[in-house]
């Protein structure tokens, strides 16, 4: 992997005051995003815009797409043509990137896709937040594949895990998801951009060797494989059909096997390696709480309320939620009376946490549809009747 | 470097344009995408475009499959998806030239809308279209280009809506160059993708072409031969011709030629042309990176140029 400084060009170094949208532009800016399509949709079209108003300053080329079918397809086309390229949406305009996250995964192309939650289904609440989108970002597109999403909960996390969100896209050559939400992308706070020195960026591992030796695809269910880009003379082709190593269509239950084994492992086989979570008084806590995003912020607020009362509670803050920590639920499972799931819908990452916990401690779902973030107090509460 | 390996025969610079490793290839006797590839590549190699600086981007569909066999950098995309992934590498890396050859199903139908557009930007890209007037790869249904009356597999007792007047259609989008053929007209065919691949900006050529299995058979039009008789005796060649006059009528006349070549600035031209007005001459797309310029700079040190004599 190579690893080098950020491109000063991109970084806008500095202590800023600024919401998670645009958190989101300039950590794409400060990662070597180079390449921005989108569709204007509430509440993510600022990231948009403070793109398209950089993006001259930077040489960076932005375009406003027809839809986001187009947006997402033209990412796949600029990754392939040599840049680092993004997109940010929200629900409709997820739903509709659907196929082409599926060609970015089955191609094995590396993409960044901002997700700016707010309330479904269908046109439901646009101007509102929510966490409805978790399932859809691991398994939205057709048939079995696999993705990274990171859930940042505040704008400062907006510009980091923006640039970590590039460089795991480029290190597993993967779609790589920032499953964000309206509260968190409209909240105005103080954003550190670090001096390009201080920003570690993965660059694209493009293939050198002699071109008979060229393969745009390894099975090995590692992620990394080197690729190309087009007019470097290795003529690649690239295909949504099940294909081989050279990229050829191959279309036999076999090689799907193969394949599709490959697309999933790359990433849960590296699982450790790619998992950030982050930890408070989980060591003998009687109950933990799991959040993420906005939704981490008030759990701080509702554990902090339940220690008050001398309960022993601990939180865990999912700043990876694809893939899942499964490793790291099973052992808590173990060592804990209860887990309480706080989320902003109907009961999503609730479900992962059950399958993980299999029964071996009480998993407690603290969550309402979308619109409104929680009462601090009804985690507080669930907290409590968790211990009982 | 003797006699006869300087002097390759055409087929061969042809087969080297192919990925002869992926044939047979998977079309039917007397399908027509095959001549339109040949005449494809004929037209590369007659342009003198760099075979390594050429892309192809096919859709779905047995006319996307060309991507596949032809010896370049190529994208088989989703279906109707080819022009927005085209445009995304052109504008990842301008100095590509960049195809995109299709079917009609999957660029008029469900690509529909990125072909309005990308003309309307005036991107830089060739868009060829195998236009069989149906969906050839899932079994002969109807399409936007299906001609009035024609029955297919999901108009069993005929064509009941009206079909799209392609050349009309890029027109009114703005493309720059638009021009029509059958899969009969193989020069001219290669003629007008050689000077689709030298002009700037958004370049449309439809090509008809025979569907021998699905659409001939279903409506009893004979074979691919009978179909290169009825190509033959209805085309007139019309150059500059009003594009609103050149519907297609089962089995009426076809208008081909070139119908529009009018030069002006490109989606990245215009691009260019507003932020070197914003930063200033010195504006480049991709311009050299802060790293690269200090290690341009610090190459310079080292070697300074001197003039004059020592
Ligand atoms: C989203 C989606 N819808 C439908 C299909 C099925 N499909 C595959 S090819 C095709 C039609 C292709 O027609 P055309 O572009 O005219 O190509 P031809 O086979 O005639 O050359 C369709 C509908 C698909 N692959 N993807
Ligand atoms: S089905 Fe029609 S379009 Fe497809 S290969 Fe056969 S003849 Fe050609
Ligand atoms: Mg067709």
């Amino acid at each position: 992997m190579n690893i080098v400084h950020a491109d000063p060009r991109g970084v806008d170094s500095g202590a800023h005051f600024m919401d998670g949208d645009h958190a989101i532009a300039e950590g794409a800016l400060a990662a070597g995003c180079r390449f921005f399509a989108g569709y204007p949709i509430t509440p993510s079209t600022e990231t948009a815009e403070r793109f398209a108003e950089r993006a001259p300053e930077v040489g960076a080329m932005f375009i406003q797409m027809e839809d986001e079918i187009a947006s997402i397809a033209a990412l796949i086309g600029a990754a392939w043509g040599g840049q680092k390229a993004m997109t940010v949406t929200s629900g409709p305009g997820f739903s509709l990137m659907m196929e082409n996250i599926g060609l970015a995964a089955m191609t094995e192309t590396p993409i960044v896709l901002a997700n700016v939650q707010r309330g479904g289904p269908s046109t439901g609440l646009p101007t509102l937040t929510a966490q409805q989108d978790m399932f859809q970002a691991r398994f939205g597109s057709h048939g079995d594949y696999n993705i990274i999403a990171l859930c940042p909960d505040s704008p400062q996390e907006c510009f980091d895990l923006t640039v970590e969100a590039f460089n795991l896209a480029e290190a597993y050559r993967t779609p790589v998801f920032i499953m964000t939400d309206e509260t968190v992308g409209h909240m105005h706070e103080k954003v550190v951009i670090p001096p390009a020195d201080q920003i570690k960026v993965v660059e694209r591992n493009l293939f050198t060797g002699p071109k008979e030796d060229f393969r745009p695809y390894r099975f090995d269910c590692q992620g990394g494989h080197p690729m190309t880009r087009a007019g470097d003379g290795y003529r690649f082709h690239v295909t949504g059909l099940t294909h081989d190593e050279r990229g050829y269509p191959l279309m036999t239950p076999a090689q799907n096997q193969v394949v599709v084994t490959h697309l999933i492992e790359k990433i849960n086989g590296n699982a450790e390696h790619i998992i950030r979570l982050e930890e408070d008084q989980v060591e003998g806590a009687e109950v933990v709480v799991i959040s993420y995003g906005i939704t981490s912020r008030i759990a701080v607020r509702a554990v902090a309320e339940a220690r008050k009362k001398e309960i022993k509670v601990g939180s865990l803050r999912l700043i990876t939620v694809w893939p899942f920590c499964e490793q790291r639920i099973r052992e808590l499972a173990g060592q804990v009376r209860a887990i309480v799931v706080a989320e902003i819908n109907y009961g999503q990452m609730v479900r992962e946490v059950e399958r993980c916990a299999a029964g071996r401690c009480q998993v407690v779902s603290v969550n309402h549809c979308g619109g409104a973030v929680h009462d601090p107090e009804v985690i507080t509460k669930a907290i409590e009747e968790a211990c009982r | 470097m003797n006699a006869q390996s300087a002097e390759f025969s055409s087929e061969d610079r042809i087969g080297a344009m192919l990925r002869t490793e992926r044939m047979p290839h998977i079309w039917c006797p007397g399908c027509g995408i095959g001549s339109v590839v040949t005449c494809f590549v004929d037209a590369v190699l007659r342009s003198g475009i760099d075979q390594d600086k050429l892309v192809v981007v096919s859709g779905i569909g047995c006319s996307g499959r060309v991507a596949g066999y032809v010896n370049f950098d190529s994208i088989h995309a989703t279906h109707g998806r080819a022009i927005p992934v085209a445009t995304g590498l052109k504008l990842a890396n301008p100095e590509l030239t960049v195809v995109v050859i299709s079917g009609d199903g999957d660029l008029m139908s469900i690509g529909g809308n990125h072909f309005v557009h990308a003309a309307r930007r005036n991107m830089d890209l060739v868009v060829i279209c195998i236009n069989n007037f149906t969906y050839g790869m899932t079994g002969g249904q109807v399409t936007p280009t299906t001609p009035g009356s024609a029955t297919a597999s999901t108009t069993p007792y005929g064509n009941y809506e009206y079909p799209l007047t392609l050349p009309f259609l890029a027109d009114a989008c703005g493309a720059s160059y638009i021009a029509r053929w059958t899969s009969l007209h193989a020069r001219n065919i290669t003629q007008s993708v050689e000077e689709a691949l030298t002009r700037r900006g958004f370049s449309f050529i439809e090509v008809i072409t025979p569907c021998t299995t699905l659409y001939l058979r279903r409506n009893r039009l004979g074979d691919g031969v009978d179909a290169l008789q009825y190509y033959q005796s209805n085309s007139e060649i019309l150059h500059g011709i009003d594009t609103r006059e050149t519907a297609i009528e089962l089995q009426g006349k076809i208008a081909v030629g070139k119908f529009v070549d009018r030069p002006k600035p490109t989606y990245l031209d215009a691009v260019t042309r507003c932020n070197a007005k914003l930063i200033g001459d010195d504006y480049q797309l991709y311009g050299k990176t802060e790293p690269e310029k200090k290690a341009e700079e610090a190459k310079k040190a080292e070697h300074p140029v001197t003039s004059g004599h020592p």
